[in-house]
């Protein structure tokens, strides 16, 4: 009965991203493209219109030594709930290709619908929305390494992260096996997660008190989900986007960072909490 | 060579003047074609379009086309609603600018998807919450009314009326017209209000978002607005032009004072709404965003405060004021500026709700994007104007266009 429960109560799967102890190293990008077939070009130099589902990006604080300081600041898709579940780019697909999952709270994308548009990808400020401009073409041999969960896209369609929502579908069948309808913390994590070595990114269900995300984050649900940790930030918080994957620094000019403020706002009396 | 098919009692020029000037547009379109089933063939990649610019020059083509065809739409409904029974000899034209306008916007549209085949989806999947629903539904049938009004015309050609079905049918519709006429002002306040809003919805995107009533974003009724307001401009424009190739008077000028007349006045109301929803959103909604106006017009090398105040001021202000007096209509030279400067006004208003939403960076720490359009995407948006050209070359050489022409000059 308990259990039963717990499986009615929506899950709003989230992330945590500690920015101190991110070293920019890259690995939770390459362990994204192997896990979910992302294509990519012979030349990659273009960052403009090449796929990286998690993209790391280097920040600084503008300042020189003795004062210079750097941050890297990983931005996966931030699978955002806007109002009750109008993401920015959920509400405004016309053809109903990208899907907002009231269960999980993970923002899908379905290949075989998407015309190619891209209204989607006008829509969302953080630029996690990429469009395949080519067909993938896989090195020879390679496709033997490709993951069978994860269907490969073609030409002209729009992809983004999923939270490897395979994972989530695999874990949830193991479960439905074992007799079981709710998940434990571990068995569904995304592959950034388990690929980051300096352990800099938390996964689980914000909704639950157990998992590690919602200790860290504290969302308040009364408020879009903002956070409650002061260390704890997300990226456009004024937008109303209600992002589901926030970022933990304790130096002031990386929280600040994460949004724009007037020349005359005050950041201190502004961020909220 | 051809004189049978041309309308009693005008003249046009010769048949080899005329092939002249088909194949001159004809070789500009099979260029375009060739741009087309290039990116047809080979994807999107043919473009300079990228992942910050989904949205590009195609979108703005299309915004643009089908706020200059917005003529159709307002002059029909001045003509067949309001009752302005002198548009009649105009209106004629601006269905066919509209139709061309309004053709080469789902032409453009279906080269501009990255699965043109699934282009369908859009009806059949239908997300009734995204603007670019609306603007299929109502872009479609629209063109559709469209069609309805360019038929008749058609059937008015020396040799098919005479064919007594024809001949009947063209009647007929006529009759109806009105009917088609608000059917297709109707839509046209959907379409024209739902392509306003596909900017102004993208709540992440602080240039562009705007607030408004219920469901519909105040650049939901500015867009439908200046539509009606400059689209009889580039009707006007395009009358004009014709009228100076060929070397004929073909509409009276009372016609043309009164359109210029409304047109100055939608318009002159049109740059007052602008104005405040401008400064409603660079005091209020921007700056709820943590964004000062200027920051939306620094740090580039492209988007100056320079297209703010040519938009506003000096293709809004400016031609309103020219249409509004009696002096600036009845002098040709002001009345043709006006006109021209209406048009590019709206087509710079479109531009910025395009390329400069894409432009803008959101986040802290990303910088302006600038693009230029590939030749493939040049190519495939002068492509519709070269129709356009063929379209009303032989539209007005083989059918009664201009039901003052015969008066005017005989």
């Amino acid at each position: 009965m308990k259990e039963e429960g717990k499986h009615k109560k929506a899950k709003k799967y989230g992330m945590v991203i500690n920015l101190d102890e991110c070293t920019g190293c890259g690995a939770c990008m390459v362990a994204c493209m192997a896990e979910n077939n992302v294509p990519f070009k012979e030349d990659e130099s273009n960052k403009l219109d090449s796929i990286a589902w998690m993209r790391v990006y280097k920040l600084t604080n503008g300042k020189s030594y003795p004062e210079a300081d750097i941050c890297y600041l990983p931005r996966p898709c931030m699978h955002c709930e806007g109002e009750h579940g109008h993401s920015p780019c959920v509400s405004v697909c016309p053809a109903t290709a990208t899907d907002y999952n009231h269960e999980t709270g993970i923002v899908s994308q379905i290949y075989t619908r998407c015309f190619g548009c891209r209204y989607c990808m006008a829509a969302c400020p953080y630029h996690a929305r990429y469009f395949n401009w080519w067909d993938p073409v896989w090195p020879e041999g390679s496709t033997k390494y490709l993951s069978p969960n994860v269907s490969p896209r073609m030409r002209g369609v729009v992809e983004k992260c999923s939270f490897c929502f395979h994972r989530y579908q695999l874990a949830m069948d193991k479960a439905f096996l074992e007799g079981r309808t709710v998940l434990e913390e571990d068995e569904y994590q995304t592959s950034c997660t388990q690929a980051c070595p300096a352990g800099a990114i938390t996964f689980g269900d914000l909704n639950n008190p157990e998992h590690k995300v919602h200790q860290l984050a504290k969302p308040d649900n009364k408020h879009g989900g903002r956070p409650g940790n002061p260390n704890v930030f997300r990226l456009l918080e004024r937008l109303g986007t209600n992002p589901k994957v926030y970022y933990m620094s304790s130096r002031e000019w990386v929280r600040q960072a994460g949004d724009n403020y007037l020349d005359n706002e005050d950041f201190a009396k502004n961020y909220r909490h | 060579m051809d004189s049978a098919l041309i309308p009693d009692g005008v003249k046009r020029c010769s048949f080899g003047k005329f092939a002249l000037g088909i194949i001159i547009a004809g070789g500009v379109l099979l260029w375009g074609v060739y741009a087309m089933l290039l990116i047809w063939l080979k994807g999107l990649n043919q473009t300079n379009m990228n992942d910050y610019y989904g949205f590009a020059l195609w979108i703005w083509a299309d915004l643009g086309v089908i706020a200059l065809g917005g003529g159709a739409f307002f002059i029909g409904l001045l003509r067949y609603v309001i009752g302005k029974d002198e548009l009649k000899n105009i209106i004629n034209y601006a269905v066919l600018i509209g139709f061309i306008c309004y053709s080469s916007a789902l032409l453009i549209l279906a080269i501009d998807v990255g699965q043109p085949l699934r282009s369908w989806f859009i009806f059949w999947h239908a997300n009734i919450h995204s603007m670019l629903t609306e603007v299929a539904f109502c872009l479609s049938c629209y063109f559709a009314v469209l069609t309805i009004e360019y038929i008749p015309l058609i059937l008015e050609n020396r040799q098919i009326n005479k064919v007594p079905f024809f001949h009947n049918l063209a009647h007929n519709m006529h009759e109806v017209m009105v009917i088609f006429a608000a059917t297709g002002a109707f839509l046209s306040f959907f379409h024209q209000g739902s392509l306003g809003g596909t900017p102004a919805v993208l709540y992440g995107r602080p240039f562009a978002f705007r607030e408004g009533v219920f469901i519909w974003p105040w650049t939901f009724f500015l867009f439908t607005w200046s539509a009606a307001a400059y689209g009889p401009c580039f009707t006007l424009f395009v009358t004009r032009l014709t009228e100076k190739i060929t070397g004929k008077k073909l509409v009276k000028q009372n016609v043309i004072d009164l359109l210029a007349k409304i047109s100055g006045w939608m318009m002159g109301t049109y740059i007052i709404a602008k104005i405040i929803d401008t400064w409603y959103w660079a005091t209020v909604t921007a700056t709820a965003s943590g964004f000062n106006l200027i920051d939306f017009y620094s740090n580039n090398p492209f988007y100056g405060i320079w297209i703010l105040i040519a938009e506003i001021v000096v293709c809004g202000i400016v031609p309103a004021l020219i249409l509004l007096t009696p002096k600036g209509r009845s002098n040709s030279t002001l009345l043709f500026t006006a006109v021209l400067l209406a048009c590019i006004g709206v087509l710079l208003n479109r531009w910025v709700m395009v390329l400069q939403v894409m432009a803008a960076p959101v986040m802290t720490f990303e910088n302006w994007v600038m693009y230029i359009p590939s030749w493939q995407e040049v190519a495939t948006t002068i492509l519709p104007v070269a129709y356009g050209v063929i379209l009303v070359m032989i539209s007005f050489r083989y059918l009664p266009i201009f039901p003052q022409e015969r008066e005017l000059n005989s």
